[in-house]
């Protein structure tokens, strides 16, 4: 069963991860004027960010499946 | 511009569709082959997060705040990666206990309380029906746009009076649509396939419609994504947009309250709990779910800010709402067919929301609210009206309707008004109420019943007076003095900077007071005292939901039922005939054939209830059913004592199986010691028949010369001495085997004594062949000798070792041929070693027999091959050697010969002090 097992606690530490991306300070990090491959830094990283969670999230979730 | 024909045209046919496709769900549904019972369904209905206020006032809020719209759509990614572990066993606990909505969740957690579930249904209604509200806005104001009628778009489809508002009518539709789909019949699970198929479908077209626009705004009014943040980062006005500080004073702490709060919506928000938890069909789905509808998510807003730089660019600040964005932008290209689809994504993130929150909304209301009303009116409870599913969905119905024109009402009031645009999070913070009440009942068990009253009434009371009020006085409708000054005047009271906390944006403000009144109210009164029997039954069930196992009926109950009383009362609210069915399939898994043969236990009554929970509501249920039922009250006392008993039943069957473990373990223990001492036992017959045997032999002999010699005293003198001669011999071996049996006890156990000195074994070995030497000159053997130049000395008993040299030698020397036997006697140096190697060319030993001939009086070669000797030799050879840490071998095979090596450690050249004692 996923909820007690290895996958519970990795999405749970994804979590943990995710929260402390999304939240000051790191976050302060990432806003900086100069752009990103033409593209404001802030938002970039902020889709690069998220894109990488799910794909985390997804990898766990599924892999759990099997 | 589009013509207002068209547009309401495309709308219905778009209604059309959805029935269509609810209606399919639905026929799909009752032949089996259910269409929403795939996980891609499950994460699009849930995805109904997404509604008019994602679709067109994220652009809105991104040309006000920049990336300031993402914290609203991060937080459900974060909160969905703890599905697992929240979401799930809010689904199981809803699921084995038939809640239908979350103010069934808190009632019946709380001791299935009425009052506790009219609160959270006040609650929902008092935060949903604004929103709804805002949809219907959404609505009209896109209708506006489309047609140019109205820019300002206060009362859209250009309605002079009510009966001519189209936003009425779509209102209207709207209702119909929810009745037929949503409360067309009582089911007990309050699952509606119809309508979850037509909300998927919603989503997928307003998806697809956002990201259209999306690319046509990026790639075709512009040249990419490069080309709009280009020209945005040379506007400097747009260029703050693009910066977290400078976007808006919020700061850090604002983003991670907007963040925490849609974590806390996409939980909590009725409409979510609707489709996330009730409409489940199964918990697997929630898997795929955690990362699909986050994706859809990131998806949606790729290109909202995009389309907010680029109409800020395109039309400038000031002259079109941003909200319109979706829309203005095609219209003013030219590209009303975009325009238009645009309009149809935005239609269907508002219906679908719509329609989810008022089921949800009208489930609270009829069950928590309007049962509890009935069953108050003594008449009704007492009614023997046979069925009243009619009146059920009567009230359902109604609900819905209301709930919608409420939502109508609240839109032409508002209209433009601040306490409409600011809706979305003002009603998230409302739902953020739950949290404490919810979470903490799933995983705490202390908490009560005015608990969860008090923290619910607190929050919601500062959620009112910080969030709700100033937006009510914002729109002009209230007096703003208390907001500038205070309630009476007084300053620490101003609602935005509540105790003189200021440096907060309202929204941060509002959620840290009102959790914080909250979760304090929630957490000090339920620990004023302790909980009742129904509490502490209630928190059981829900907080060990999972190690319960949910075929075991809680048997939290005392009394006597009848099932002539209870199935008349289920049939009463569901109907006879499905009552029938749903006690008769009782009966099967009860192994019964025949209703009237169910005992009338505890587990029936659960089953009566869970089945009325359903319907009716987990507090309605309770008391329908105890007014059937004579059953005394459960103590908290005794409740405990029930959860005790079990659990120490369980903690003694733990301590049985490890015990029985232990058990097991030492039996497999005694078992082969007892295998072992038998081997001994065995070990220690063999070695005292060997003994016996040999001293048999030589006794023997000795006996039959020595009475040959006492019987007849005429033997010749030669013949006499020969004998005595034997005896002699033999009585020479006796001893030799008297002392080599001695030999091996005392090395065995230890008591034997050694003298050790230094030892050059270049001389030993020498001394040992010259010992010998005669014994080969008899046999007609060579023994050959290498020694190296020089050896190191090593620290042993001498007489020992020369022990095992003679034995080695003389062992080779009686098996090497007589004429032509060789026996090479070699010495090396090893790194931290002596070697001896003894050779010979005799017969060799057989495989089977190289392991053997170091057993006690096991000797090689066969019966009539075999030389004189002990058997003790070889074994107490390997003792003295091993005694002195080394190791003691034979190579063969069998034609050519033995060698028989053993190897002495050296010892270490430091500490190698002269009086250094080896034993």
């Amino acid at each position: 069963m996923m909820r007690r097992g290895l996958a519970g606690q990795r999405l749970v530490a994804t979590f943990l991860g995710g929260a402390l991306l999304f939240n000051y300070p790191v976050l302060s990090l990432l806003d900086r004027s100069e752009p990103f491959f033409g593209m404001p830094m802030l938002w970039a990283c902020l889709f690069i960010v998220w894109a990488v969670l799910i794909a985390v999230v997804a990898w766990i979730a599924e892999r759990g499946a099997r | 511009m589009l013509s207002g024909t068209v547009v309401v045209a495309a709308s219905f046919a778009y209604l059309l569709v959805l029935f269509a496709v609810a209606w399919y769900g639905d026929r799909r549904a009752e032949q089996g082959r259910s269409i929403i019972a795939n996980p891609w369904t499950y994460a699009m209905s849930l995805a109904v997060y997404c509604t008019a206020w994602t679709y067109f006032g994220s652009v809105g809020r991104a040309a006000s705040g920049g990336v300031w719209f993402l914290p609203i759509y991060l937080g459900p990614t974060l909160a969905m990666s703890l599905s697992w572990v929240v979401l799930l066993k809010m689904i199981r606990i809803s699921r084995t206990y038939r809640i239908t909505s979350i103010a069934d969740f808190i009632a019946s957690r709380y001791g299935k309380s009425h009052l506790l579930g009219g609160l959270v249904t006040i609650i929902a209604v008092v935060g949903m029906v604004p929103y709804i509200a805002l949809q219907l806005k959404a609505i009209s104001s896109g209708y506006s746009v489309l047609t140019g009628s109205d820019d300002s778009g206060v009362f859209p489809f250009a309605a002079a009076s009510w009966f001519n508002d189209g936003t009425l009518y779509v209102a209207l539709t709207l209702a119909l649509f929810t009745v037929l789909f949503g409360a067309r019949h009582l089911d007990a699970a309050e699952r509606h396939e119809g309508m979850v198929a037509a909300i998927a479908f919603e989503s997928v077209v307003k998806l697809l419609a956002f990201l259209v626009i999306g690319g046509f705004v990026t790639w075709s009014v512009y040249e990419g994504f490069d080309d709009i943040f280009t020209r945005a980062f040379a506007d400097p006005e747009l260029a703050a947009l693009l910066s977290l500080k400078t976007a808006s004073s919020a700061g850090y702490g604002g983003w991670f309250a907007l963040t925490l709060l849609a974590m806390l919506s996409v939980i909590f928000l009725p409409r979510q709990f609707q489709v996330t938890v009730v409409e489940n069909v199964n918990e697997q789905h929630l898997r795929r779910a955690t990362w699909l509808f986050p994706g859809y998510l990131l998806l949606i807003n790729i290109f909202v800010l995009p389309i907010a730089l680029g109409g800020l660019l395109y039309f400038g600040r000031g002259t079109v709402d941003p909200d319109t964005f979706v829309l203005s932008l095609p219209l003013a290209h030219g590209e009303r067919a975009l325009a238009l689809l645009a309009f149809v994504g935005g239609f269907s993130a508002a219906t679908g929301m719509v329609i989810v929150e008022t089921i949800a909304v009208s489930t609270m209301v009829c069950n928590d609210l309007v049962m509890p009303l009935l069953l108050g009116i003594e008449r009704f409870k007492r009614s023997n009206h046979p069925d009243l599913t009619g009146l059920l969905l009567g009230i359902r119905r109604g609900a819905i309707v209301v709930v919608l024109l409420l939502g109508y009402l609240y839109f032409r009031l508002a209209g433009e008004a601040y306490a409409l645009v600011s809706i979305g999070l003002i009603s998230f913070a409302a739902v953020a109420q739950f949290a404490p009440a919810m979470l903490g009942g799933m995983y705490w068990r202390g908490g009560t019943r005015e608990g969860a009253l008090a923290g619910l009434l607190a929050g919601f009371v500062v959620w009112a007076y910080t969030l709700m009020l100033p937006s009510v006085a914002k729109s002009g409708w209230l007096d703003r003095a208390f907001l500038d000054y205070g309630l009476f005047g007084l300053e620490y009271l101003r609602p935005e900077q509540l105790f003189g906390l200021g440096g907060l944006d309202s929204i941060s403000h509002a959620l840290f007071w009102s959790l914080t009144a909250n979760i304090a109210c929630y957490v000090i009164v339920s620990l004023a005292r302790v909980p009742t029997g129904q509490e502490a039954t209630q928190a059981t069930l829900f907080v060990d939901v999972f190690s319960r196992g949910q075929d075991t009926p809680a048997t939290f109950w005392r009394g006597s039922a009848q099932i002539q009383d209870l199935q008349p009362l289920v049939a009463r609210f569901l109907g006879a005939e499905r009552a029938r069915r749903m006690f008769e399939s009782y009966a099967r898994e009860r192994g019964v054939a025949r209703i009237d043969d169910l005992k009338p236990d505890a587990g029936l009554v659960q089953f009566a209830e869970t089945q009325l929970a359903g319907a009716i509501g987990s507090a309605s249920a309770r008391v329908m059913v105890s007014s059937v039922v004579q059953e005394e009250p459960l103590g908290l006392d005794e409740v405990m004592d029930i959860l005790d008993e079990a659990s120490q039943v369980r903690a003694y069957s733990h301590e049985l199986e490890e015990k029985s473990q232990a058990l097991e373990a030492a039996t497999a223990e005694l078992r082969a010691a007892n295998e072992r001492l038998k081997e001994l036992d065995r070990l220690k017959d063999d070695f005292m028949s060997s003994v016996t045997h040999e001293l048999r032999t030589p006794l023997t002999s000795i006996r039959a010369f020595s009475e040959m010699l006492l019987d007849d005293p005429e033997i010749d003198l030669k013949d006499r001495t020969r004998f005595l001669g034997i005896i002699v011999s033999e009585t020479e071996r006796l001893t030799r085997l008297v002392n080599q049996v001695l030999d091996m006890a005392k090395i065995e156990s230890g008591h034997a004594e050694w003298h050790n000195t230094d030892i050059d074994m270049r001389e030993l070995v020498g001394h040992a062949v010259e010992t010998t030497e005669q014994l080969f000159r008899d046999r007609g053997a060579v023994l050959e000798l290498d020694l190296p130049d020089r050896a190191p000395h090593l620290r042993a008993d001498r007489d020992r070792l020369l022990q095992v040299m003679l034995n080695l030698i003389s062992n080779a020397a009686k098996f090497v041929p007589g004429d032509t036997g060789v026996v090479r006697v070699r010495l090396t140096c090893e790194t931290g070693q002596l070697r001896v190697d003894v050779t010979d060319n005799g017969p060799g030993i057989a495989p089977e027999q190289l392991g053997v001939i170091f057993e006690k009086f096991r000797q090689g070669g066969d019966q009539y091959s075999r030389p004189q000797g002990t058997g003790l030799g070889l074994p107490i050879s390997r003792q003295i050697v091993e005694h002195f840490g080394g190791r003691l071998w034979v190579q063969s095979r069998p034609g050519e010969g033995a060698t028989f090596s053993f190897v002495l450690p050296l010892p270490p050249e430091a500490g190698d002090g002269p009086d250094r004692a080896m034993t």
